[in-house]
């Protein structure tokens, strides 16, 4: 309605959307909720209006604004799963930290009489397997790989994506079109086949599956980061950082790049996840390292006494699927607490 | 109107195949460099598994199946050969790659096209269930429910549906592609093959059901602020054909961009679940060859699923051309 | 008779806020009622409310509106149930509405759209329904509609939407139609166009025509009869003669010496263009009349409660102790001396 609905007073309709305009970035600087609006329209009509002016005051002034992040935090703190998603995570986390003192001998040893059901013998809370190895063991110890491929994969993905998408979208023309040309040639490729392949060529150690799990989760974060880029380097800020003749580098570290990541940390977070779950998939499947005892090798290991002692898969995926929910919560939560148009309005 | 639209197409047609292309030439290239970096090779792995391995026997496998041609020069074969729809034969089965390819590609995309019925059919039906109840308790339920189906791994649920439905129920086969020596045909046959494609497709749509869920309620929610809905309430339309007509067809455009880019997963999804049901697939044939180092096989899979993406991409682009009017002024 | 629709002390709520207080307005078979005022004043709620598709958040939280439907039964919109409203929607009352953009689903084309309404309420088949988008889109004026019927809003003009819209609007001869802001969103050259369109087709279909709008060019030129709002609140209400004539409420006074488009001849728009000091936000929250913070006659009487609408003349209402006062007076010298 701005901008169309106004009075053929000039100064009266000029004067009264300033105020408004005004009102509003303020109050979005403040991080303060929205205060108790005059009884106008535009308000309560978020749909009827054109993307207008009052909005994009509040995304430049959220950059200057360091409350910002400190409201973000509360956003996402009072976010009851996200919460929940950090307890579950830093439970695991706490685990896989923990399991030298927790289980200090081999999870790969036997350890005790084979197919013991999970509450049969208090020594082994979760069973044991068909060897005798604990269950339990092996899934605090599986929490360290697939934590530490999950997250190595994805901050080597995230700084190929970064280095690619930044580039793409910050220089444009040709350099553009073949890094753009390339993302999409990783994104055609079948990914989960791809890393088999990569896994294949390279032979299974932790290290070589998470950069083969980081070669195909790059493009993603390569996408976002360029689309990011396009947006942000079209901003005042970063033709006064060119004005003052800051070189290329500086203004793509530390004038865009700051400004381009909320939407990369929530991506982060969901990468993970889908790291891990690629990791467990390829330990299924007897493609994992087969010298440490991970969660989706236990599944694999497992499924041959699926009508026996079905246990044995379902316990560690279980553990799969309650790490990855978390991350994936708190994915969910951090996209509510860093994206302005979600979070100005629950 | 029909005749308006077919303009439209032709022009997606050509934008499509212009922009395939150099893609298809990357995907090739891509697929030459990945075969440079194979250690080892069929022949010894042919010969590992037979046991006691001579020089001799070696090398004839070796010169029998081009293996002992420097890099280059069976990088050139291999071009030439996919410049005649041969994709080199696979010492390990002593078959051409695209013949053992072919015979598994229908399967495989059978798995796949009713899995991505099952994922569509029930992600936007939760999905604008969420949307009607959005912000309300049932929105926030099911939209966890929609995050753990995200993620739960594709082969355990396959396992825990076997330990239920096969294992403990008994309702449905633990595996395989159809009920063997029982010589069904008709109807019998196809109901034989739809009890065995069941849980397969299931374990493989849960993860995309999660996705279009919410990308469904997204959509429908931010769709039905838009005028046009508000248009449609004020004809008198009943809120069920408002969000039919008006709501859905709007907010389904971006769920099959969605679909499409969504492929390349699915069928990356198939080689995990294919192994866990025995699916006679392309996936199974994956697994296969990664464990007899068969790389030509590997490679013209991952060859040909991904012209298969990029085909299909091209199919939904014409697709979208046909559901959205707006695309030719894009 | 009774009016066509009758709405009397309507108040519209969202949870923190009342953008309508208390508002009564009538319209005529046949009449063209002007709702005048700026942004926020709450026009275009009344309208939605008046065919109840106002925003989730906001309700009618007082008042009744009462529509006479072609059989001269009178119902209650406010309370009607919602299958019994549906039938009133798009069929007795129809809307256009402001953004012809963005009014029409941009996927379906603009035959569908029109005979969609027909079928509905007509229960025509497809065929037929299309035949009828056709007679519908010549009745609008658009020209070649048997061309036009196909194309979808995209490859149409904002003046061409905007006929569609009205085609829609008056498919199956509304006794009532309203327009929210109908031509603002269009080229001054077209809007002169649609509104003699909109015009003819109340004179043909003798329908009633609630205007909303925030020109007084296009109230001076199609009203009949003009109420101004102002926060929510109706301030004052007379025949648009007597309104460019002799306005009495100071912000009506304020908002015609701020318009530059009226011709001269009024005394009000022979010196400089005025305007009206303050804005419509500090009326926000104030005790009393909500324009007491911008107007040069404000009293403390003004302050202390909100003012009543008064007839000072049969057909003339006016919210404003002062100006009242000060109109009474003026008519009893008249009588003493005159």
């Amino acid at each position: 309605m701005h901008g169309t609905d106004t009075f053929p007073t000039g100064a009266l309709a000029a004067k009264s959307l300033a105020a408004d305009a005004e009102d509003r970035a303020t109050a979005a600087a403040l991080g303060a909720e929205r205060v108790p609006a005059p009884p106008s329209e535009p308000d309560f009509w978020p749909n009827v209006h054109a993307p207008d002016a009052a909005r994009t005051v509040t995304a430049d002034v959220a950059r200057l604004a360091p409350v910002g992040r400190r409201h973000a935090l509360l956003v996402f703190l009072s976010n009851p799963t996200a919460v929940a998603g950090l307890l579950i995570l830093a439970v695991v986390v706490g685990a896989a930290l923990a399991a030298p003192i927790l289980f200090p001998d081999d999870p790969l040893e036997m350890a005790g009489r084979p197919l013991q059901w999970p509450g049969q013998n208090p020594r082994f809370p979760l069973g044991t397997d068909a060897l005798g190895r604990d269950v339990l063991a092996g899934l605090v110890h599986g929490a360290r790989v697939s934590l530490l491929v999950g997250a190595s994969a994805t901050l080597a993905g995230l700084l190929a994506g970064i280095l690619v998408g930044a580039t793409a979208g910050y220089f444009g023309g040709v350099v553009d079109d073949v890094l753009s040309k390339l993302i999409e040639i990783f994104q055609t490729v079948p990914g989960f086949i791809l890393l088999i392949v990569l896994v294949a060529i390279a032979q299974p150690s932790v290290p070589a599956i998470a950069l083969a799990i980081a070669a195909v989760s790059w493009p993603q974060v390569a996408r976002l980061v360029r689309a990011q880029f396009r947006a942000i380097k079209e901003k005042d800020f970063v033709a006064a950082a060119r004005a003052l003749g800051f070189g290329h580098g500086r203004i793509i570290f530390r004038e865009i790049l700051p400004n381009a990541l909320p939407p990369v940390i929530v991506l982060a977070s969901v990468t993970v996840a889908t790291a891990i779950l690629m990791e467990s998939a390829l330990s299924f499947m007897g493609l994992g390292d087969p010298n440490v005892v991970s969660w989706g090798s236990m599944i694999g290991t497992g499924r041959d006494l699926l009508r026996t002692a079905w246990y044995l898969s379902a316990v560690p995926g279980v553990a799969i699927v309650l790490t990855v929910l978390s991350l994936n919560l708190i994915g969910d939560g951090l996209n509510e607490a860093l994206n302005p148009r979600l979070g100005g309005e629950g | 109107m029909t005749t308006r639209r077919l303009p439209r197409i032709l022009k997606a047609l050509r934008r499509t195949a212009l922009q395939a292309v150099p893609t298809v030439i990357g995907i090739l290239i891509l697929n030459f460099f990945l075969l440079r970096l194979t250690p080892g090779d069929a022949a010894d792995a042919l010969a590992g598994e037979a046991g006691a391995a001579t020089v001799e026997t070696l090398a004839a496998l070796k010169s029998k199946f081009g293996l002992d041609l420097p890099v280059l020069e069976q990088l050139g074969g291999y071009l030439s050969n996919l410049a005649h729809f041969s994709l080199g034969v696979s010492p390990r089965y002593n078959q051409p790659v695209a013949e053992l390819i072919a015979a598994r590609l229908p399967n495989t995309l059978s798995l796949m096209g009713l899995a991505l019925v099952f994922a569509l059919v029930i992600g936007i039906t939760l999905g604008a269930l969420m949307a009607s109840f959005a912000g309300r308790p049932a929105d926030r339920v099911l939209s966890v429910v929609a995050l753990l189906f995200y993620s739960i791994p594709s082969f355990w649920i396959g396992l825990m549906l076997i330990v239920l439905f096969s294992v403990k129920l008994g309702w449905l086969p633990t595996g395989g592609a159809e009920t063997i020596g029982a010589n069904l045909t008709g109807w019998d046959a196809v109901l034989d093959r739809a009890r065995y494609q069941i849980l397969p497709a299931l374990s493989l749509a849960l993860f995309y059901v999660a996705i279009y869920a919410r990308l469904t309620r997204d959509d429908m929610i931010e769709v039905r602020t838009q005028d046009h809905v508000r248009t449609a309430r004020a004809k008198g339309l009943s809120p069920f054909a408002v969000t039919r007509d008006h709501v859905l067809r709007n907010a389904l455009i971006p769920v099959t961009t969605m679909a499409g880019i969504h492929l390349a997963g699915l069928m990356g999804g198939a080689v995990v679940v294919e192994t866990v049901f025995s699916w006679p697939g392309l996936g199974r044939l994956a697994y296969e060859a990664v464990m007899g180092r068969d790389f030509h096989v590997l490679l013209g899979i991952l060859l040909l699923s991904s012209l298969l993406v990029v085909a299909v991409n091209a199919a939904i682009d014409i697709l979208q051309a046909w559901l959205d009017p707006r695309i030719e002024v894009r | 008779m009774a009016p066509l629709i009758d709405v009397r002390d309507l108040s519209i709520a969202f949870p923190r806020a009342t953008p309508v207080r208390g508002l009564s307005l009538t319209v005529e078979a046949g009449e063209t009622v002007a709702l005048v005022g700026e942004s926020g004043s709450g026009k275009s709620l009344t309208a939605l409310a008046l065919m109840r598709l106002l925003p989730d958040a906001a309700r009618i939280a007082s008042g009744e509106i009462l529509f006479r439907d072609r059989n001269g039964a009178v119902s209650d919109l406010a309370r009607l149930e919602d299958r019994a409203l549906r039938q009133v929607r798009g069929r007795d009352i129809a809307m256009v509405f402001q953004e012809p953009m963005t009014s029409l689903n941009p996927v379906l084309s603009v035959g569908q759209q029109v005979a969609e309404v027909v079928r509905l309420h007509e229960g025509l088949s497809r065929r037929a329904a299309f035949a009828r988008a056709v007679e519908l889109l010549d009745l609008v004026r658009i020209p070649e509609p048997r061309r036009r019927v196909g194309d979808y809003p995209h490859e149409l003009s904002g003046g061409m939407r905007q006929r569609v819209m009205i085609a829609i609007a008056v498919a199956c001869s509304p006794r009532l139609l309203i327009a929210d802001e109908p031509t603002t969103a269009l080229d001054v050259t077209i809007q002169a166009q649609v509104l003699d369109l909109l015009d003819a087709l109340r004179r043909d279909l003798s329908m009633g025509l609630l205007l909303i709008t925030h020109d007084l060019g296009v109230v001076a030129e199609w009203a009949d009869r003009v109420a101004v709002m102002y926060a929510g609140r109706k301030v004052e209400d007379a025949p648009f003669e007597t309104l460019f004539g002799a306005p009495l409420h100071p912000y009506t006074r304020g908002l015609l010496a701020a318009s530059p488009r009226l011709d001269a001849g009024q005394h009000y728009s022979a010196g400089a263009l005025a305007e009206i000091q303050g804005s419509i936000a500090s009326a926000a929250g104030e005790e009393g009349c909500a324009f007491a913070p911008r107007c040069p006659n404000a009293r403390a009487l003004c302050r202390a409660a909100v003012p009543a609408l008064d007839a000072v003349a049969p057909g003339h209402l006016v919210a404003c102790p002062v100006t009242t006062v000060a109109a009474q007076r003026e008519a009893r010298h008249v009588l003493a001396f005159g």
